[in-house]
């Protein structure tokens, strides 16, 4: 059950804050290079999942293993292993993008010119050359996304937990977003991604849907649609909304 | 008389030019939408829009109004939400909610009303006695949207309402910008979502700090001259470098699970039986397309680089 070639491993995994269950009793198995999307309504326990994961968040109940290693004990390994990219962002924005850079390359422990090399590749990769003495709070919201998925990866982690990565991010951006995902997969890297766009849930090996802390659907995009009978990831996700909160489309109809 | 007047705005931050000779109008009660990549300009036009920030040439009017001399005038009539609008963390939902509704001085008995359509939307009902700092991401941008949404300004300015929030909020969300609308609000509002420009009267498309393409949906789509398919294969990513290959494909570009591609030259069922046989049978389907606000967003982009 815990084969080494699980990125992540989870068994019934709970989180409570006090009486509200935000995560419930979730199981998972995610494979070494995997690309795994997770999708969900606000509030679903999608971001409290991931930082439980990470080692940011103790579970209340229940096991996880992060490229095998325990979330309550060994948290600081955890960090090692990992590249996190959170919702709201990680960045300091009374620094310059370069300074973010080196500032999160220090925290990694990475030498002086390791730092350096990497400032210039990702500069260039991530388009932000021309922003890179920019103070970071006034850099338009896509690049900010960009930055922080640069600065998530210095330290060239296996797994990345990128939570809402393309939010606000522009068509053309979300596609080289994409490309660059589908990239660090076939280098063997595990992508752990949540997004509420529901066609990059498309280019996901497999999907968990979740709901009210429970993870209620879990397949590859394909099965999902056949098995739900709808056309898109964007049927599946109102169709399963439906099945498992049903108030929420009754509700709609009394208003009108 | 346009609600907002902007002509020839320029702005820069340092050896950034933010604005470089924008021109656009919103008319009186319209719901316009502004649409561009990321660091087109479309925050700083908003903010000078609020008088939040100062034009450094050009004029720009709202309901008549100079943004450089009648600032107070402007700000009483108009209602702006920033990209990341401050809640106050430590007051619950529903305080937030009233504290904001006490600032906009809304009558009681319109708050009554505007209150349950702004939680039927949310869904914040069952959490209105928890903190705003206990909320998930899109949990707070909807109790953001709702603050923003509280009063009926003239004027409405949302610099992307929807940042993550999700698919079935996102559509109710639009509902009731529809019925702000139909208050008689002009509504400006920016978004990454290309479905949501389909929901406006008219979309601009902002490129490094102009607007380079304005029109309805429905026109802007005509903009969009190349005969379009959708099609569908065994591997996209394959697909997507065997088209690259063939001389009248103008332009490809991955969909979820299917590719849009455009010819230069309308294909004839002859070609696309080859093709299907040049790719081992990787080609399954092709279907002509009606072009998106998404392909005419790229195909500008395309062009203007
Ligand atoms: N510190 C906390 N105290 C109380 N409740 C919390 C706390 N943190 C999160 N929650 C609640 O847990 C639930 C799940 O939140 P979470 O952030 O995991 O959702 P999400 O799926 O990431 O949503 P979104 O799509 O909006 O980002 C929400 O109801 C949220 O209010
Ligand atoms: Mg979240």
């Amino acid at each position: 059950m815990n084969s080494p070639n699980l990125a992540v491993w989870t068994r019934e995994l709970t989180r409570r804050f006090g009486p509200f269950t935000a995560v419930d009793r979730v199981n998972l198995a995610v494979k070494k290079g995997e690309i795994f999307g997770f999708l969900g309504p606000n509030g679903a326990g999608k971001t409290t999942l991931i930082r439980m994961l990470c080692g940011l968040l103790l579970p209340s109940e229940g096991e996880a293993r992060v490229n095998g290693l325990d979330v309550y004990r060994q948290s600081e390994a955890i960090k090692q292993q990992i590249g996190y990219m959170s919702q709201r962002f990680s960045l300091y924005e009374d620094l310059t993008v370069e300074e973010n850079i080196e500032f999160y390359g220090g925290i990694y422990g990475l030498s002086r010119e390791k730092i350096t090399a990497k400032r210039e590749t990702l500069l260039q990769q991530l388009d932000l050359q021309r922003y890179r003495r920019l103070l970071t709070r006034n850099l338009p919201l896509g690049f900010k996304q960009r930055l922080a998925l640069g600065c998530a990866m210095l330290h060239e982690p296996p797994i990345l937990f990128l939570d809402e990565p393309t939010s606000g991010v522009d068509p053309r951006a979300r596609r080289s977003f994409w490309e660059y995902i589908q990239e660090l997969a076939r280098q063997g890297k595990t992508v752990f991604v949540t997004t509420h766009f529901m066609d990059e849930a498309e280019y996901c090996n497999r999907v968990a849907i979740m709901n009210l802390g429970r993870v209620i659907a879990l397949d590859s995009p394909l099965k999902l649609k056949e098995s739900y009978r709808k056309s898109t990831m964007q049927g599946v996700f109102v169709e399963i909304l439906h099945r498992t909160t049903p108030d929420l489309f009754a509700s709609q109809e009394d208003r009108s | 008389m346009n609600a907002i007047e902007v002509r020839d705005l320029k702005k820069r931050f340092g050896h950034i030019e933010a604005l470089r000779g924008m021109n656009f109008q919103v008319r009186e009660g319209e719901l316009y939408g502004l649409i561009g990549p990321d660091g087109a300009g479309k925050t700083t036009l908003m903010r000078i829009i609020c008088t939040l920030v100062m034009p450094d040439a050009g004029e720009v009017r709202v309901k008549g109004l100079d943004v450089r001399q009648q600032r107070t005038k402007i700000r009483s009539l108009l209602g702006y939400m920033p990209q990341r609008f401050s809640l106050y963390p430590d007051l619950t939902v529903e305080q937030n909610l009233h504290f904001f509704a006490e600032l906009f001085q809304v009558p009681e008995a319109e708050r009554r009303a505007r209150l349950e359509m702004l939680y039927h939307f949310s869904r914040l009902g069952p959490f209105k006695n928890r903190p705003a700092a206990n909320l998930s991401g899109g949990m707070k941008q909807k109790l953001a949207l709702s603050c923003a949404l509280i009063h009926t300004p003239q004027v409405l300015v949302l610099d992307e309402p929807t940042f993550g929030v999700d698919p079935v909020s996102r559509q109710e969300f639009w509902e009731i910008l529809h019925s702000v609308q139909k208050e008689g609000t002009t509504i400006l509002v920016s978004t990454a979502y290309m479905d949501e420009a389909d929901e406006c009267d008219r979309v601009g498309l902002c490129f490094q700090g102009r607007i380079v393409a304005e029109d309805t949906p429905a026109n802007l789509k005509r903009r969009f001259s190349y005969p379009l398919y959708r099609v569908r294969g065994s591997n996209l990513f394959r697909l997507q470098e065997f088209f690259r290959s063939i001389p009248t494909v103008h332009s490809i570009q991955m969909f979820g699970d299917v590719l849009h591609v455009s010819f230069t030259r309308q294909p004839r069922a002859a070609d696309w039986q080859a093709w299907q046989t040049q790719t081992g049978g990787g080609l399954q389907e092709w279907k002509t397309e009606a072009p998106s606000i998404e392909d005419v967003f790229l195909e500008v982009l395309e062009e203007e680089k």
